[in-house]
């Protein structure tokens, strides 16, 4: 059965002629979807009445194929999760993983995973900015936070091998030690990243046309974040004070000493502001973790292969660049995970559009989308 | 020579120059933007990557000539053409030398400024031509803005008809004085902004958003009629450069001979290498936003430039 | 707040209601019979619990498994809400009414479960496509496509 839109509705126009709705499909295949997403858009003239997101053009099976895979093969599964980082995709199941199995992670590997977590999440914002920048038309803005994301992508390279998909954090650990030197790499990225950011800020954020488009766009209140499960920048950004690595820590956060950026209008200028003030703390953060960090065993000692948990389920979620991530593992005292589930931030912010997108014009439609900042492989798994 | 014989040596000579600006314009744009956003740009193509708009070229020829089937097809093959032509034919009253335009009507000023707004009409043909939903909203929308820009521009045009005394384009650029640049340094903003919106270029390109209408009006145009449009497009910034150098800046800036002539190649490129700046710093605008730029700040700002224009001219 | 307030809390608030408490890996989870499950969401949501987490199922064989993950910001405590639906009337009432959140997560439990959600505003598949049939999160779900590994690893 092909997928039935709903017909044309009829708006009565003053003079009694009768006007239609223009229904508009963008995407899936479109510059600006953030990946591969559609909104099948009801415009009357060019003012959104509805605005349908269908997703699934990237729907996988991962949490079906997570049921045929050792705990341990379904790490590079999460990597394709949310592609735009890795790194935390792997540590909310790593995470879920060893509070089944009661795997103790040393310290050495916590501050590591979380020294490589703030950096995706570098890397991530800069990839949403991006992107919404490039949604306005800005180019050049685009251009930029890819400079400082390609930095943090090498620092990744030159730790794991891989620029993209990582399968670094492991059940009980990270997969390799940092090599001698990759640190200082990592504090004079630090260093180097603020001045970056703020030319950024100045280019984009604090040019006219670019507050125009985005301020008083998409505005989302308090109540109706926390109600409909957003969470991240995107909700902080309307005021929610809510991040977990303050308000529910764990791995070594509660060491850490960092503010956490909360917005005040929740437009998509605060979204996008948000992100960027964010960066700034991961850095802080990275340079803390780095002072902190001793010597020891990366990964977990005596840690079997063919990881077998005892029968039951656990939940546990970390602080994405998105959101709040979390994996429901389900076991039967197999090797295999009976069930899967993950949690995706960039599902539940999506969710919102329906609501945030109607009263505005189209081009304001494809400004919201980016500040939601989605990533379909974590929306459709 | 015969009217008719110079008129056609004259477009013969324009669409030349048109086609050699595009060329030079795209390559002077990828290599401008690529240094912007701190990368290289075209470099493999040529010395410095100078022959890679003919390489591009080329590729465009050879490609399929692709209808849509459901477009009307005579206006469809048509609309480049609407578009490319007036902004070709404006260049004929273009001020080149002291006294000597290439036709030099006693109506020039006005010539320029109306016949390049008939590029509307291919601009919203090609839109509704293609029978495509995108591109109706970018033909429509690029309808819109070219019309409301006309406005502010020809009230900047007029100021200076009225310092001159003569709606020639020849007669203004002859009486050029140096104390016209101070004084018509809005006029020249709000020209200079104008004509960004009337080409569709820079933080005004909502009708070919890339972004998000995916080209807008000429989506369904590929191969050599979408080369027509980009033709169009760079060829009207260099006739607006041009114009702008030419009568703002009175040519050379009244300096004799071959300084006037280098000081005019220079100050048309600086407005022509202004308009690609601007395009890859700033976001696009949103078109509500636009039109009321264009009604609400500059329409003003040209009324005041005209008011303080015929002040002056009345007091001299 | 710990386990033990918490289902004293509960306890106190709702005892008609009297479902199963238990702990698991260091999460409070609450257990209620399908019946019950509007009423105590709503005792939940008057509590504190204002976000949902996610809804999602595991295919157990003779029943499905419903679950809700809670979180309270106010309380500082997160929960597991459960029920259980028969593997052959596999209906369960919509909490859309009390959390607006769940509107595409119980989309998503539809689509690949195939639980019906009573009550919810607009039930239809949202990964897969319209025309699919099947639901292929079941454990008894076939396909051509589907690849077995191995067992040995």
């Amino acid at each position: 059965m092909p997928l039935e839109i709903e017909s044309r509705t009829s708006i009565e126009s003053e003079e009694g002629l009768p006007v239609e709705e223009l229904v508009v499909n963008v995407g899936p295949s479109h510059p600006s979807t953030h990946g591969v997403g559609r909104v099948v858009v009801h415009l009357d003239g060019e003012i959104v009445v509805r605005a349908d997101p269908v997703i699934g053009y990237l729907h996988r099976g991962i949490e079906k194929m997570a049921e045929n895979r050792t705990y341990l093969q379904v790490v590079p599964l999460t990597d394709r999760l949310d592609y735009v980082g890795s790194m935390y995709a792997n540590w909310a199941y790593c995470r879920a993983v060893e509070r089944l199995a009661d795997i103790r992670v040393p310290e050495r590997a916590e501050y590591l995973r979380v020294i490589v977590c703030e950096l995706q999440r570098i890397a991530s914002h800069m990839m949403g900015v991006g992107a919404s920048a490039a949604d306005t038309g800005a180019f050049t803005m685009f251009i930029y936070a890819f400079d400082v994301r390609e930095r943090v992508i090498e620092l990744f390279e030159t730790l794991c091998g891989a620029r993209l998909t990582y399968n670094y954090v492991r059940p009980g650990g990270v997969s390799q030690d940092a090599p001698e030197g990759w640190t200082d790499d990592v504090l004079a990225f630090c260093a180097a990243m603020p001045e970056q950011l703020s030319e950024m800020d100045t280019l984009f954020f604090g040019n006219t046309i670019a507050r125009g488009r985005l301020k008083g766009i998409g505005v989302l209140s308090a109540e109706d974040a926390v109600s409909w499960g957003a969470s991240g920048p995107t909700a902080r950004a309307s005021g929610v004070n809510w991040d977990l690595r303050k308000h529910d820590p764990y791995s070594v956060y509660p060491r850490m000493e960092f503010d956490v950026v909360v917005g005040e209008r929740g437009d998509a200028y605060d979204r996008g502001r948000v992100k960027l003030l964010e960066c700034y703390e991961s850095a802080s953060i990275i340079v803390q973790a780095i002072s902190q960090m001793t010597r020891g065993a990366y990964k977990a000692d005596g840690l079997q292969r063919l990881i077998t948990p005892p029968a039951g389920d656990a939940y546990d979620h970390i602080e994405s660049a998105r959101g709040s991530l979390g994996v429901y593992l389900v076991s039967d005292g197999s090797p295999r995970p009976y069930r899967m589930k993950v949690r995706s931030p960039a599902f539940c912010n999506l969710s919102l559009l329906p609501m945030l997108a109607v009263g505005h014009t189209l081009s304001d439609l494809v400004v919201i989308l980016g500040s939601l900042d989605p990533v379909f492989g974590e929306i459709d798994r | 020579m015969s009217g008719f014989v110079w008129g056609l040596v004259v477009g013969l000579a324009s669409g030349l120059v048109i086609a050699v600006a595009a060329l030079i314009g795209v390559w002077a744009e990828r290599k401008i933007a690529a240094r912007i956003q701190m990368r290289y740009g075209p470099q493999e193509a040529g010395p410095a990557g100078l022959l890679q708009t003919l390489a591009d070229t080329i590729k465009l020829v050879l490609k399929e000539d692709i209808t849509p089937t459901q477009a009307d097809v005579r206006v469809f093959r048509v609309a480049p053409f609407l578009v490319f032509v007036p902004i070709a034919a404006s260049l004929a009253v273009v001020p080149f030398a002291a006294g000597w335009a290439p036709f030099n009507i006693a109506s020039g000023a006005l010539f320029f400024l109306a016949v390049p707004s008939l590029s509307v009409v291919g601009v919203l043909l090609a839109g509704w031509s293609s029978r495509n939903t995108y591109a109706s909203i970018g033909g429509v929308r690029g309808a819109a803005q070219m019309v409301s820009y006309e406005l502010p521009r020809t009230l900047t045009v007029l100021s200076l008809c009225v310092l001159a005394g003569t709606v020639s384009t020849v007669g203004i650029h002859d009486a050029f004085r140096w104390w016209w640049l101070p004084l018509n340094i809005v006029g020249f903003l709000v020209y200079f902004i104008s004509s960004l919106a009337e080409l569709n270029r820079g933080p005004f390109d909502l009708p070919e958003a890339e972004s998000e209408l995916v080209a807008g009006y000429f989506a369904d145009y590929s191969g050599i009629r979408w080369a027509i449009f980009m033709m169009a497009e760079y060829g009207g910034i260099v006739a607006a450069s041009l114009f702008g150098a030419a009568l703002f800046f009175g040519g050379g800036l009244g300096l004799p001979g071959v300084f006037g002539a280098l000081a005019f190649m220079a100050i048309a490129g600086f407005i022509a290498i202004a308009m690609i700046w601007v395009k890859w710093t700033f976001p696009r605008m949103r078109s509500d936003q636009l039109m009321n730029l264009a009604w609400k700040v500059l329409t003003p700002m040209a009324l005041v430039q005209l008011l303080i224009a015929g002040v002056v001219a009345a007091w001299l | 707040m710990n386990y033990e307030d918490l289902k004293s809390r509960l306890t106190q608030l709702s005892p008609k209601l009297s479902p199963l408490f238990s702990q698991e890996f260091g999460d409070a989870v609450i257990g209620v019979e399908r019946g019950a499950l509007m009423a105590t969401a709503r005792e939940l949501a008057d509590i504190g619990f204002d976000r949902l987490g996610m809804v999602t199922a595991v295919d157990r064989g003779a029943y499905f498994v419903v679950v809700y993950r809670l979180h309270s910001r106010s309380l500082s405590t997160a929960v597991f809400l459960k029920t259980r639906a028969p593997r052959d009337e596999p209906v369960v009432d919509s909490v859309c009414a009390v959390w607006p959140a769940a509107n595409w997560h119980e989309r998503e439990v539809f689509d690949l479960f195939g639980i019906t959600f009573t009550g919810h505003p607009d039930l239809r598949r949202i990964l897969l496509p319209e025309h699919w049939v099947g639901h292929p999160l079941r454990k008894d779900y076939e396909d051509e496509h589907i690849i077995r590994r191995p067992d040995y690893i």
